[in-house]
């Protein structure tokens, strides 16, 4: 058994706390601060960018449909002004035609652009989630230690789902938007500058109570957030231990419990929803009242007599009027959807530029291993100041048996990580064939070593595919080969479909012992010069053990091997055991000098057949 | 999805059925604008009459006000409903788990359930919230810009006549054929979603064996394929909108057309026809929003058929009616034999045997040969599938599940905790815990120095999973909260796996020392754990082949024999 808390957390995915609104128009709080936003919107471009021809052609289809759309509004105003208002039945026939031609090409154009949209915004997700998976592979496990997985999937998901939205909601908003509103002005600018000005000036209104209902929400949605998160913890962890609630009889009081935060989050979101659900009203009322002010303005030019201004003119303005508060309002929204996502990039981006592992510069590929393993004054600490490993010093020879035994927490799997560099150690140094391990480049290192460890992990894919973990090239039946070896056959050919068995849910289908034997397999399969079995038979009944053992003596003879073992009888016969107690070795040698020895190892050698006698 | 709708009760339906009605006024005062716009411009402006223009525009002002209370109190009106509806919803899926046994708990994964409580419940709140604002808002904004429009020309008005259907097939045949493929998208999501956490709980596997190249592989696949599928559903799905957009804007043409000749004919006012394009622009808005809720209920109709699935499914271990309480705790097998489901092979085969009160029992076997499955018949998490337990000499079955569990502590082989104080997994045992028997309870569970040695002991805090102790140390704690219960018949599966020796045999004298007759039954991989019992069960491939005590099995039982052999060694065989 692994001695330190267990590494791999059993996290299933953990939907992530974040509220989303139903449409992606709809106001929703500002996030947390960004650390770095310009940065950030830089890196998130930065992937937009890459596909450039695209994002050009983007562009020019906005500003196409833009353009069109205030020419089709300008039109409007002339067919009334010029053609119906004179009685112009062929003027107007001519010039209906080229509306129709404009807005055919219109929406020719917004589908391209759409469907442009669309092969940015998925080709760039799937960069993102791509870029994002091959960086966590080459993480350390030290990340994985301080991260829940549940928190890692939210990044893969929701995180970069959002990004994706933003990304292809707010491109060809954003471009449109600006574009549309810098036209309207210019067309009414063109109209009457004097009406223009007053538009312009009742501009902040919105701008204002904009401002004020979000800064009134923000708070709310970030409780909402929080409890929201809170929420989803405690139903994932009581969920995934429902099988003690139901054991230990409290279904009432995780009820009540649950209900309490349940209530809790209802009150949050009530107000946060019901706040931020105004806006849209509320900017509806502002937009009919700035085209009131438009109007009464509009109505005393017209009369007065040192304006001249036609009335198609006012008519065309008052259309403009209409379609200038929109795209405004369009684009408040979106920053605050760009601030959300921003907040989801930058999740997603401390995950990419986490220090991966990396080799040192000038590191040699180990080849022909012999499996001499040398370790002088190694030191090790998963946490500051807390050394689990001091100055172990050892050496086994190539070939050798070596044995590792101590009680629970005492550093046995620490030594392992350490030579299979999962870890770096702090000081000391460990070399396999007389190479410094930290200049041996880790994926030659690791291939070189097989390991069978205590918790291993079975994929879903066919038990087939499993074993061929050990090594990808090898045939089927060098796979069923190695099965048979670790006597993992029988069970196998006893599943439904034998070795095409899809495992589900870690081998969930199987039980603890024949999960192990797989993991046997797989290092059977993969022939290295150095074994390490870690506890590996820990949950193997002993008869079946003693099948997997024999096939793991075939294994080790002429190969290195390290053992990790609570049971003495499994290491007995190793060329030699070392002893370590609270990350210290204190004990070396062969099972008969250290049982002659009656030191440390006597003691735990003892107790093992000693206790079954004293109860 | 309309079966949830029972969801929907006291204030939530209250205000679920004022939402659309405050949805209607906004909406009739909506309509009301661009008639009142055109007004202003047709007659005010036009005429240069000042005093109409203000009229009117207050009009306009008034009527927007009364529009902006209408939707602003939907809003709150629907967010209460959906949000007090989701609740109700997912608190009574949290009870509805809570009654599963562990045969629904298999049936379901894990992730599942809680992704239906937490996802799934979130979805359908939102397309709650959405109908009761759309469902009333778009066919009210359609009908009624219809009637608006027919009210200003019934003329021009047979040009919807004839651009609705065309409309209508448009978007019946482009959602008909997106809605299959964004189904697949969902499981291609999941798909992916599944390889990312394998990864990410593999890890160790994937770098033991460098195999990152392999994984980037099988990860690549499923992510190019999720973003052609969604591709491909966006695509078609997108084709509506330039649809929608033609066709409104051909009738907006055609009424320039139609209508500039009547004006012309002088049967019609200019601002008319400013007002009917108004007209329709809205229905296309209505038309627009009828499309998205499709797509949201779509969506939302999966989420409700997922957590449907779980309220149509009922525990398969309850209570009787009339059920009695425990009365004794001698266990009896009686021609038990147990299957996981009717189509498998059986596990346990035709058991018999009984286990009086007080008594110490290991149960030694092959991996896969059923121990598991036997002792979790005993606190009935599973019923056998033919004959029957016997506690106190009544069947489990007559007896009160709750009275049942108390009696009986069960250690799993994986032990779980949760988060919380270190003081607080031990008040999960027994509330009612003086730290007195809490720290007996430790200290038998050979948890106390540990704890100790912790800054704040029993204050100290608990991570989730408990991922702050080491699996010893988590088993040890798993033991203590069940010993806290002071159960009657206690039971370790496999609980002490992760402990070293010294500490088990200590731990196990400490349980036999406690105070009152427990039954014990430990199931054990060691032969050195079960040995010193009073008895010990050898099962084999479901059945149990002898029962006696080390000396006895180990004179007469040729399997027990051989367990012992490659444990113990032939020295300690012997040296027994």
């Amino acid at each position: 058994m692994s001695e330190e808390p267990k590494r791999e957390e059993r996290t299933e995915e953990r939907p992530s706390g974040r509220p989303r609104g139903p449409m992606g128009g709809m106001m929703m709080g500002k996030p947390e601060k960004l650390k770095d936003f310009k940065g950030t919107l830089r890196r998130v471009l930065g992937y937009v960018v890459a596909k450039k021809f695209l994002i050009i052609g983007v562009f020019i289809l906005s500003l196409a449909s833009a353009v069109i759309s205030i020419v089709a509004t300008r039109l409007n105003g002339t067919i009334v002004d010029d053609f119906i208002e004179t009685g112009d039945l062929p003027g107007l026939a001519r010039i209906l035609l080229i509306l129709g031609g404009v807005h055919l090409f219109s929406a020719a154009a917004s589908y391209l652009q759409n469907f442009l949209m669309i092969t940015v915004s998925q080709t760039t997700s799937a960069t993102l989630r791509r870029d994002l998976f091959t960086k966590v592979l080459k993480l350390p496990l030290k990340f994985f230690d301080t991260r829940s997985s549940g928190d890692i999937m939210s990044r893969m998901t929701n995180d970069i789902d959002s990004i994706s939205t933003t990304i292809s909601q707010s491109l060809p908003q954003f471009f449109s938007g600006i574009i549309t509103v810098l036209g309207t002005l210019v067309a009414m600018f063109l109209l009457s500058p004097m009406l223009t000005l007053v538009a312009l000036l009742l501009m902040p209104l919105m701008f204002i109570t904009t401002k004020a209902i979000v800064g009134k929400t923000q708070p709310h949605f970030k409780r909402q957030a929080k409890e929201l998160g809170q929420l989803n913890g405690y139903i994932e962890e009581r969920i995934s231990g429902q099988k003690i609630v139901t054991l230990f009889g409290r279904e009432a009081q995780v009820q009540a419990e649950f209900a309490e935060i349940n209530d809790r989050l209802t009150k949050t979101s009530t107000m946060a929803q019901a706040l931020s659900g105004t806006m849209g009203p509320l900017n509806n009322m502002i937009n009919h009242f700035n085209y009131l002010v438009i109007c009464v303005v509009g109505a005393v030019l017209f009369i007065s007599p040192n304006f001249t201004i036609s009335f198609g003119d006012i008519f065309a303005f008052t259309l403009y009027m209409r379609n200038f508060g929109r795209p405004i309002n369009e684009m408040l929204n979106l920053f605050n959807m760009i601030q959300h996502s921003l907040a989801g990039a930058e999740r997603v981006f401390d995950t990419m530029n986490e220090p991966p592992e990396t080799d040192a510069p000038g590191s040699i590929a180990l080849t022909d291993v012999r499996g001499e393993v040398d370790a002088r004054d190694v030191c090790f600490s998963y946490v500051e100041g807390n050394p689990v490993l001091k100055n172990a010093t050892f050496h086994v020879d190539q070939g050798q048996t070596f044995a590792i035994v101590g009680p629970t927490g005492a550093g046995k799997t620490t030594i392992i990580s350490l030579l299979t560099r999962f870890y770096d150690l702090d000081s000391g140094t460990l070399t396999i064939d007389g190479h410094n391990i930290l200049y041996v480049t880790r994926d030659s290192l690791r291939r070189s070593i097989g390991m069978v460890l205590q918790d291993t992990y079975l994929f879903s894919e066919s038990v087939m595919e499993n074993i061929r973990y050990g090594r990808p090239a090898a045939t089927d039946e060098e796979v069923q080969h190695a099965a048979e070896l670790a006597n993992a056959h029988n069970f196998i050919m006893q599943l439904e479909e034998g070795y095409d068995t899809i495992l589900t849910d870690n081998g969930g289908n199987l039980s603890q012992g024949q999960r192990q034997l797989l993991a046997i397999a797989r290092a059977l399969l993969a022939e290295p010069q150095i074994l390490i079995l870690d506890e590996a038979t820990s949950s193997i009944d002993t008869r079946t053990e003693l099948a997997a053992q024999k096939a793991m003596l075939t294994l080790m003879k002429g190969r290195t091997s390290f053992i990790i073992a609570h049971r003495l009888s499994t290491i007995r016969n190793a060329d030699c055991i070392l002893v370590i107690r609270d990350g210290e070795i204190v004990e070396r040698g062969t099972h008969g000098q250290l049982i002659d020895a009656r030191g440390f190892y006597y003691d735990l050698y003892e107790s093992q057949f000693k206790t079954g006698m004293a109860i | 999805m309309f079966k949830l709708l029972r969801f929907l009760k006291g204030l939530a339906l209250v205000c679920a059925i004022g939402a659309p009605l405050l949805m209607v006024i906004e909406v009739l005062m909506d309509l009301q604008q661009p008639t009142l716009m055109s007004q202003i411009v047709d007659i005010g402006i036009r005429n240069g009459d000042l005093r109409y223009v203000l009229t009117t525009g207050l009009k306009m002002l008034g009527c927007a006000l009364i529009g902006l209370i209408g939707g602003a109190g939907c809003t709150v009106l629907s967010s209460v409903a959906a949000i007090r509806m989701s609740r109700d919803m997912r608190a009574a899926l949290f009870a509805r788990i809570q009654t599963f046994s562990f045969r629904e708990l298999d049936r379901f994964k894990t992730s599942s359930l809680i992704t239906r409580l937490t996802n799934d419940v979130t979805q359908v709140q939102n397309m709650m919230m959405m109908a009761m604002r759309m469902l009333v808002r778009a066919p009210v904004t359609c009908i009624g810009g219809i009637v608006m429009a027919i009210s200003i020309s019934p003329r021009l008005s047979l040009i919807l006549a004839l651009a609705m259907p065309i409309l209508l097939i448009a978007m019946f045949f482009i959602i008909t054929r997106s809605f299959p493929l964004f189904r697949v998208v969902q499981n291609k999501i999941d798909r992916m979603n599944d390889v990312t956490r394998e990864n990410l709980l593999g890890i160790r596997v994937t770098k033991a064996f460098v195999c990152e190249d392999r994984q980037r592989e099988r990860f690549n696949a499923s992510n190019e394929d999720l973003m052609n599928t969604v591709m491909r559903a966006s695509r078609i799905s997108v084709i509506l909108w330039p649809i929608i957009n033609i066709v409104i804007n051909a009738c907006i043409i055609a009424v320039f057309w139609f209508g500039g000749r009547m004006v012309i004919g002088g049967e019609l006012e200019i601002g008319k026809i400013m007002a009917f394009i108004s007209y329709i622009t809205q229905i296309l808005a209505s038309l627009m929003m009828s499309v998205m809720f499709i797509m949201f209920f779509t969506r939302a109709k999966v989420s409700a058929d997922r957590i449907n699935e779980v309220f149509d499914t009922n525990t398969s271990i309850y209570d009787v009616p009339n059920a009695e309480s425990v009365s004794g705790t001698d266990l009896e097998f009686r021609n038990v034999s147990f299957r996981y489901s009717d189509t498998a092979e059986y596990t346990l085969r035709d058991l018999n045997f009984t286990i009086p009160a007080g008594e110490s029992v290991g149960i030694i076997g092959a991996t896969g040969s059923g121990k598991s499955s036997l002792v979790s018949l005993i606190p009935r998490l599973y019923d056998p599938s033919e004959g029957e337990i016997l506690l106190g000499g009544k069947d489990l079955r007559q007896l009160k599940l709750h009275d049942i569990r108390a009696h009986i502590g069960m250690v799993l082989q994986e032990s779980i905790l949760f988060s919380g104080k270190v003081s607080d997994i031990f008040h999960f045992g027994q509330d009612d815990l003086t730290e007195v028997e809490m720290e007996k309870a430790a200290s038998d569970a050979q948890a106390l120095d540990f704890i100790r040695e912790k800054e704040n002991g029993f204050d100290s805090a608990v991570e989730q999973r408990g991922r702050n102790f080491s699996g010893g140390q988590k088993q040890r704690l798993s033991i203590g909260r069940t010993l806290a219960r002071n159960p009657s018949i206690l039971i370790l599966d496999d609980a002490t796996s992760a402990v070293d020796l010294a500490t088990e045999a200590k731990l196990q004298r400490a349980i036999k020392a406690r105070e009152g007759t427990c039954t014990l039954i430990i199931i054990a991989q060691r032969i050195s754990a079960v040995m010193g019992l009073d008895r010990v069960f050898v099962i084999d491939n479901g059945q149990l082949v002898d029962a006696g005590t080390h000396r006895e099995l180990m004179a007469r039982c040729e399997i027990y024999r051989s367990i012992a052999a490659s444990q113990l060694g032939e020295e300690a065989a012997i040296h027994v």
